[in-house]
């Protein structure tokens, strides 16, 4: 792999700054050198289109920051300001409001990649565990942003939300009294989470800069998951192959969330948002936004405080174990016929766990939700482990220009 | 120098761990401050009793009041409400707890009306017990607010409060 050693600046004044600082030269070797396998697909442009929408949160959120104030007796009527008085302010703060779901949209998709092509193993453990980390931080980001224009979902939602660590034994209370800042969720609680909601989005942008390196140290799996041997025969420069596709990618995402922004702009909201924080009414039936759905779903579907809350963690914690519950050697499912039924059957549950988190917790819906989680549990704990050892993989290619020259891996969408 | 790293403790030694206390010290001493103000502020605390004129709440009816930003539910129980809560074998109980432990009078009832499961405000006179029940994820409470069914590990919570006179109480 190319190192930064070999970037020369072409200008006299290039090479006079890069030797006193060499960033041209780590931007080159990141971005422009740096090898990737030639048979990534579309499902590998989501790592861009997820730095577009950072992006895209982070701009708008600062002007939308300029105009908004976090206090419960004007947060609401803010936010109405935005939509009515300022200028492009309702294109702002839609942009914002379903940038939030694109964003998870994008992330989700970027996860099942990576379940489908085992992005997740040996070497790139620390990778797939910065990526969990990531998602932990924009869950808690968005859940914060979301209670900012103070309407029935958002206090309501915080209420349950924060109330999750009341279940914590013995000091539970005083920690769920620490956040809120009083005995319930009021003024003091708006307006930390306004300056979290102000900061977090950077600590992933860090975090996102780890989750990088630690990609440009490991190298990116690709579609039959076998590393690159021969840079020459195997691999095609960043730029222009992964720029230009990359930005592809974007642009087609671009058209989804413009159309949602522009056309149904309120589609993926609750329209109880739109009614102020009432504290002594609950609406009858408490949603949180459709990317936390089946979270919401395993929280109810056991019937003890403390358990619903530890399964609901422990739902991330699979994720974080994945790499060694998986005991399968092949990495890309492609080559694991039984594997790749089951990822989709995954997928499956955890669709129908986020429809179940959207419906009324009675009768059938709360039997269902229970036969998913365990599901969803047994996948990891059971499935997976067992499956290393029982399953007989296809024959792997020796190398990536060989799985090309087969045709092996253009069945998800051709290079 | 290459002596001091013989097993007797030295007087150089003896400076690290103390320099390290120290700083350990000095560390939680400055983050304490930072820890401490998300706590409640004193204008908080200063809002902390309520009172309440009980003459005009009917029999049967239940009066909600804000005290410290959350919901207190005063319910003026009716004989058959009273008898339910009071009859129940506390074996049947998941937070045992018997009905006169939780009244000073038994025609008046007074919880805090926030579900002990994730913080909703149940709703009176449903469920299957006649008392509350809870919207969010279905927790049914009886005419003691006591918890009976779903997820709800507690019993709602009765706050302090007092009668002031017959028909005056005050919460907090
Ligand atoms: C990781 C990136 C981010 C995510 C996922 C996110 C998510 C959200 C969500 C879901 C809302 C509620 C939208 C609504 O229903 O109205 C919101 C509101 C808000 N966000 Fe963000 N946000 C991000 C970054 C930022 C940043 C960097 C700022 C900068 C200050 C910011 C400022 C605001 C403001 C002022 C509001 C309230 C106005 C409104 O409700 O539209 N956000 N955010
Ligand atoms: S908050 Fe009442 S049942 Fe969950």
């Amino acid at each position: 792999m190319s190192g930064p050693s070999t970037y020369v600046p072409k200008s006299a004044i290039g090479r006079w700054f890069e030797s006193r600082l060499p960033v041209m030269g780590l931007v080159h070797s990141s971005f422009v050198a740096y090898p990737t396998p030639k048979n990534l697909n579309y499902w590998w442009t989501f790592g861009a289109i997820l730095s577009f929408m950072l992006v895209a949160q982070i701009v708008t959120g600062v002007v939308l920051a300029m105009h908004y104030t976090p206090h419960t007796t004007m947060a609401f009527n803010s936010v109405e300001h935005i939509m009515r008085d300022v200028n492009w302010g309702w294109m702002l703060r839609y942009l914002h409001a379903n940038g939030a779901s694109m964003f998870f949209l994008a992330v989700y998709i970027h996860i099942a990649r990576g379940l489908y092509y085992g992005s997740y193993k040996a070497p790139r453990e620390i990778l797939w565990i910065l990526g969990v980390i990531i998602f932990l931080l924009m869950m808690a980001t968005a859940f914060m942003g979301y209670v900012l224009p103070w309407g029935q979902m958002s206090f309501w939602g915080a209420t349950v939300i924060t109330n999750l660590f009341s279940a914590i034994p013995l000091v539970g209370d005083a920690i769920t009294t620490w956040l809120w800042g009083g005995y319930s969720v009021d003024n003091p609680t708006l307006n930390r989470f306004f300056s979290l909601h102000y900061l977090l989005p950077f600590m992933i942008a860090a975090v996102v800069g780890l989750h990088v390196w630690a990609l440009h140290v490991v190298g990116q799996n690709n579609p039959a998951g076998v590393d690159i041997k021969d840079v020459e025969k195997d691999s095609v420069p960043f730029t222009p192959h992964a720029t230009l596709k990359d930005a592809t990618g974007i642009a087609a995402f671009v058209i989804l969330y413009a159309w949602f922004v522009f056309f149904i702009p309120n589609f993926l909201g609750d329209s109880d948002n739109y009614i102020m924080a009432n504290p002594l009414q609950t609406p009858p039936h408490i949603v949180p936004e459709w990317y936390f759905l089946p979270f919401y779903a395993i929280l109810r579907a056991i019937p003890s405080k403390l358990g619903g809350v530890i399964f609901m963690f422990g739902a991330i914690v699979m994720l974080v174990l994945l790499p060694w519950l998986d005991t399968s050697k092949v990495r890309s499912a492609v080559y694991r016929p039984v594997y790749k039924i089951l990822f989709w059957v995954f997928i499956a549950c955890v669709i129908g766990l986020g429809y179940l988190g959207s419906q009324p917790p009675e009768g059938g819906a709360v039997l269902a939700a229970r036969i998913l989680t365990a599901y969803y549990f047994a996948h990891f704990l059971v499935i997976l482990p067992l499956l290393g050892l029982f399953e007989t993989p296809r024959p792997v290619p020796a190398s990536i220009a060989e799985s090309v020259l087969k045709g092996d891996t253009t069945e998800l969408g051709k290079a | 120098m290459a002596t001091t790293s013989t097993a007797d403790p030295t007087r150089r030694d003896m400076l690290y761990i103390a320099t390290g206390a120290a700083s350990a010290v000095a560390i939680g001493a400055v983050a304490w401050p930072f820890i401490s103000q998300m706590n409640p502020d004193a204008s908080t605390l200063a809002l902390s009793s309520t009172e309440l004129d009980i003459s005009a709440i009917p029999e049967g009816q239940i009066v909600t009041i804000k005290w410290r930003g959350k919901p207190v539910f005063v319910r003026h129980r009716t004989k058959k409400e009273i008898k339910e809560a009071e009859d129940v074998p506390l074996a049947q109980l998941p937070d045992p707890q018997t009905d006169q432990a939780r009244v000073k009078k038994p025609e008046w009832l007074v919880v805090v009306g926030v579900c002990t499961h994730l913080g909703c405000i149940p709703l009176g006179h449903q469920g299957p017990f006649d008392g509350w029940f809870c919207p969010c994820h279905g927790s049914a409470y009886d005419t003691s607010g006591r918890i009976r069914q779903g997820p709800a590990p507690r019993n709602l919570e009765v706050p302090d409060y007092a009668f002031l006179t017959d028909t005056k109480i005050k919460i907090g």
